[in-house]
């Protein structure tokens, strides 16, 4: 799905120059840096890394044109690894350093890459802020639920109970939904993908690299070190059809194979629960939901948000919540043209004189 | 009429003194712009409490408005007023101690019932008691004249009509000191504009002021102060945080580069973000961030940009501010940081002003992490420091400090508007192709291959076709800009770093010693430029010599201070800390300065500090 087709007005890319019709077709190869990759082997980054690489030429955009800003963290080190423009900044800032890139270059891609340490902890604030303000931005918060580049220690997404370096005898944090969190913060664009689905996870990139505003999309992705399996029970084929919920707009909201599948209704009391199809179609148990990320409400998305549980009983992937709302940075540089053009065009020396003169003045000689 | 006499003065000082709510700083601003208009030299100094507005008519709420003009050059908002406008017992309280004997007290008697007076613990009222016998108290009933000159406003309430009486004490004044009250009445016209019953009783009130002042007999004489000789120009008065507001813009429109402001807001500086925001008509945008950190971030994206970025602070500001500063260090992109500094530690006096930041932006960041640090002077200086803090950070692509403070934000003085055609020229280079060669011979792009003459790496900003790269706050290779963690490369690149700003040209140290013959000299920074030169003035009058020099670049040092510093016997350096300064030059030239400081949250004065040169001089005499 894209933004097109909710009849959006405009892309996130509106204004980023694309490549002419004569360039040459870009390929994988174009948007890979020369610097050797220093992940852990297996990291669960090689393949968001890989899917990120092949994904960016479909957007069809000079690579200059293209911004990656990161935090701290192992996936903060993505910048490094593709060949347009980067910054690797400090632990949790990017957000608010894409802010003021994105807000002076309407001409650029701007995505930020974060992770669940740097997005939710100590970058929480700037996080929330960058979405409720909506600038035009796409953030990749991969989250493997454990502090990987320290080595090992639980965080603001961990489990319950996850035994790390600093929790001997499990954690007693409660963690964050990052979904939940991102609608409560007003979100315009939500996701949520799996590292290991790369069909699925470039179909997100697309839609939230066209979204004009603040796209978060969460990623699941293994640590290997320090966490591994932490996303198991959604890989595993035996397991992964009766648990991945797959949010499809205009589709109702299944689970479980064919044999056994089970659909999402909406009890009079307005509780979502999963019963069985045969049951859901009698109607009497609640009306089936059907999947709509473009209700202006953002109720519905996060009661999707909700079923997500530590347990991973069932987990929601795909797009919660894609929304029209007016971009920060869109505003702030209407209100500077606006005021730029009603003037006559770009302040002239003499215009710069009459600011610094102001309004009471007096001579002397 | 009565007839009475005029008498001309060189130089009044008036503080206007009353309650948060009463319109005093209102009132010391239009006084102040009647004066500039006059043609007098002039230096203000607001003082006001953190509390918007605290319990009525007691001390804490107390606000007040310091004004010295004169015929001649005026250098600081004076030491003591020659006149005191108490608006109530809590303003008299507050500042009856600063009012010398034989000075002048117009006091607001309708607010000194029994009630108020208790407020502030006067057992009686001292304007009937004899314990103000020592000066010349004009008593008058400023609240009750003004609701019966606003008698016909029948739309206005009592309450209504009471707030117009900061107008009827600026009538007053106005009239006893002849200033013109047009300028007032335009500014009140555009202020009340939608509101004409407003407008009209304000401007009643005005008027009443000075009909007041120009019918009773209580007053003997009016004053004259005739204009001070200035340079031609075309003049305007200007605080420091509007002058730094303009010097920004300025340097915007020199560099061709847009301005974008990441700002928190904060006071002392605040006011420069409401100024930015109202200059957008100038291609400036004004980011208010979520918290201090984004603000930096903010700027430093937009520089990364290409853009003038620039954020606004206060001292705790800087110290969230302080990673980022790190990281523009590393990434040696162009970025400027304003500092109004205040009273500290921790929250400290948020709205008195204080010298104690010099260590923290000089040195409060980890690793080594040098930055060019700037002082303005004066608050017109305020302009030119702005520009030529952009001036460094963009050719040099380092961030920048410039440090100013509370007293020279707040504080106005007259100042001789430039032509823009006769500010610096800045141009600014961004990289726009290759800069080297690979292997092969091809042509490739080395972000971090300095500018053998500054030291500079060049600005390549996204966008640019061919150099796209990756640039980060881990510690790169030299040249390439890779990741490096090589024992040489980090020892280089910290040297590297140090020795850009080293390099930074900045202009020689001039100092003021007129007779030559001093053996002392009196070296500061920042705002203390006025009240050191108005010491070394009474000093010098007083028939001895002495020497003064001002620092506006802090780091690095002008090329000859210490070569100035070896010419005198002592070196004096009065600071608002415990001694910043002093420890800087202590280390870097071995010199056995004489730290004179206070921290007191106010400016200097002119005696204490010729008092504390004096004694200097009587040991080298």
């Amino acid at each position: 799905m894209t933004t097109a087709d909710l009849g959006m007005p405009v892309s996130g890319l509106q204004n980023v120059p694309p490549l002419p019709d004569d360039a040459p077709r870009q390929a994988k190869r174009d948007f890979t840096s020369d610097q050797e990759v220093r992940w852990c082997p297996g990291c669960g980054d090689y393949v968001i890394l890989a899917a990120v690489q092949s994904f960016l030429p479909e957007l069809g955009l000079r690579r200059e044109n293209i911004v990656f800003v990161s935090g701290i963290g192992c996936s903060s080190r993505f910048p490094y690894y593709l060949d347009t423009y980067g910054m690797h900044s400090i632990h949790g800032r990017a957000p608010a350093i894409a802010t003021g890139l994105a807000t002076s270059r309407p001409d650029l891609s701007v995505w930020v890459v974060t992770g669940d340490g740097d997005a939710l902890s100590i970058g929480g604030n700037h996080l929330i802020h960058a979405l409720r303000r909506n600038v035009n931005m796409t953030i990749l918060l991969f989250n493997n639920q454990i502090y990987g580049l320290t080595k090992g220690q639980y965080s603001p997404t961990s489990r319950p109970g996850t035994v790390t370096k600093s929790s001997p005898l499990g954690s007693v944090d409660s963690p964050f939904n990052p979904v939940s969190l991102a609608l409560g913060a007003e979100a315009t664009f939500v996701a949520r993908a799996m590292e290991s689905d790369r069909a699925e996870l470039k179909e997100i990139l697309k839609a939230a690299a066209e979204h004009r505003g603040t796209a978060l999309v969460e990623i699941y992705q293994n640590c290997p070190i320090f966490n591994d399996g932490a996303f198991e029970v959604l890989k595993d084929r035996s397991q992964q059809e009766a648990r991945i919920v797959r949010l499809r707009s205009g589709e109702a909201i299944t689970v479980g194979a064919e044999d056994d599948r089970k659909v999402l209704v909406r009890q009079g009391s307005g509780v979502m629960k999963f019963i069985a199809e045969e049951q859901a179609e009698t109607g009497e148990k609640g009306a089936v939901v059907v999947h709509d990320p473009t209700l202006d409400d953002p109720s519905q998305a996060f009661q999707l948000s909700r079923l997500d549980t530590p347990d991973m009983t069932h987990v929601p992937m795909g797009i919660f919540r894609q929304v029209a709302r007016p971009t920060y940075d869109d505003l702030v540089r209407s209100q500077v043209d606006g005021a730029v053009t009603a003037a006559g065009g770009p302040a002239t020396d003499e215009d710069l004189t009459a600011l610094l003169r102001g309004r009471d003045t007096w001579t002397v000689g | 009429m009565t007839s009475r006499t005029v008498q001309t003065l060189d130089r009044v000082v008036i503080r206007f003194a009353g309650d948060s709510g009463d319109g005093m700083q209102l009132t010391g601003d239009r006084f102040t712009s009647e004066t500039a208009a006059m043609g007098n030299d002039l230096s203000t100094l607001p003082n006001f409490p953190a509390e918007i507005r605290a319990p009525q008519g007691t001390l804490p709420g107390v606000s007040s408005f310091q004004l010295h003009f004169a015929d001649h050059d005026v250098l600081t908002p004076g030491d003591a007023p020659d006149v005191l406008v108490a608006m109530n017992p809590a303003a008299l309280k507050a500042n009856l101690p600063d009012l010398p004997r034989g000075a002048t007290l117009i006091a607001n008697t309708d607010e000194f019932s029994a009630r108020n007076l208790a407020k502030v613990g006067y057992p009686a009222n001292p304007l009937e008691d004899g314990s103000l016998e020592s000066w010349h108290v004009h008593p008058v009933a400023l609240t009750s004249i003004t609701v019966e000159a606003l008698a016909e406003f029948g739309g206005l309430t009592r309450k209504e009509k009471e707030r117009a009486k900061n107008m009827f004490a600026l009538g007053l004044l106005s009239w006893m000191y002849t200033r013109p009250t047009t300028g007032t009445e335009a500014f009140l016209e555009k202020k009340f504009g939608g509101q004409p019953e407003i407008l009209a009783a304000n401007l009643a009130a005005l008027r009443a002021g000075w009909n007041y002042g120009e019918t009773t007999e209580d007053f003997a004489s009016t004053f004259v102060v005739n204009p001070a000789p200035m340079p031609p120009g075309t003049y305007r008065n200007v605080t420091g945080n509007t002058a730094l507001a303009l010097g920004l813009v300025a340097a915007s429109h020199r560099t061709g580069r847009p301005l974008v402001l990441g700002s928190y807001p904060i006071t002392p500086a605040s006011d420069i973000l409401h100024a930015l925001s109202g200059m957008k008509r100038h291609g400036v945008t004004t980011i208010q961030a979520e918290d201090e950190i984004a603000g930096i971030g903010i700027a430093l994206g937009a520089a990364y940009g290409g853009s003038i970025g620039v954020t606004t602070t206060s001292g705790p500001g800087i110290a969230l501010k302080s990673e980022t500063i790190g990281l523009a260090v590393s990434l040696e992109l162009p970025l400027v940081v304003v500092d109004i500094q205040r009273g500290g530690p921790s929250t400290g006096l948020p709205t008195k002003t204080e010298q104690a930041d010099l260590l923290q932006v000089m040195f409060g960041r980890n690793g080594e992490s040098p930055v060019p640090v700037l002082a303005a002077q004066t608050p017109a200086d305020c302009f030119d420091m702005a520009l030529e803090a952009v001036r460094v950070a963009t050719a040099y692509r380092t961030p920048v400090v410039l440090l100013s403070d509370g007293y020279l934000a707040n504080g106005s003085e007259p100042w001789a508007v430039p032509e823009t055609a006769d500010l610096p020229a800045m141009a600014v280079d961004l990289a726009a192709e290759p800069n080297a060669t690979d292997d092969a011979g091809e042509p490739v792009f080395r972000p971090y291959l300095r500018d053998p003459a500054t030291l500079a790496r060049p600005w390549a900003v996204p966008g640019t076709p061919g150099l796209e790269h990756r640039i980060g706050g881990i510690e790169k290779a030299d040249v390439t800009g890779d990741i490096s963690y090589d024992p040489d490369n980090h020892d280089r690149m910290v040297r590297l770093r140090q020795a850009k700003v080293d390099g930074v040209v900045v202009p020689d140290l001039e100092v003021d010693d007129p007779t030559g013959e001093a053996k002392v000299l009196v070296l500061g920074w920042g705002s203390t430029y006025g009240p050191i030169a108005a010491a070394a003035r009474v000093v010098r009058n007083a028939g001895h010599a002495v020497a003064r020099a001002h620092l506006r670049h802090l780091n690095p040092f002008p090329a000859n201070l210490g070569a100035v510093l070896a010419r005198y016997d002592r070196v004096v350096v009065p600071e608002m800390n415990t001694g910043q300064l002093a420890m800087l030059l202590r280390a870097r030239y071995l010199v056995d300065v004489r730290s004179y400081t206070s921290v007191r949250g106010l400016p200097f004065t002119t005696v204490e500090l010729a008092d504390a040169v004096s004694t200097t001089l009587e040991e080298v005499s």
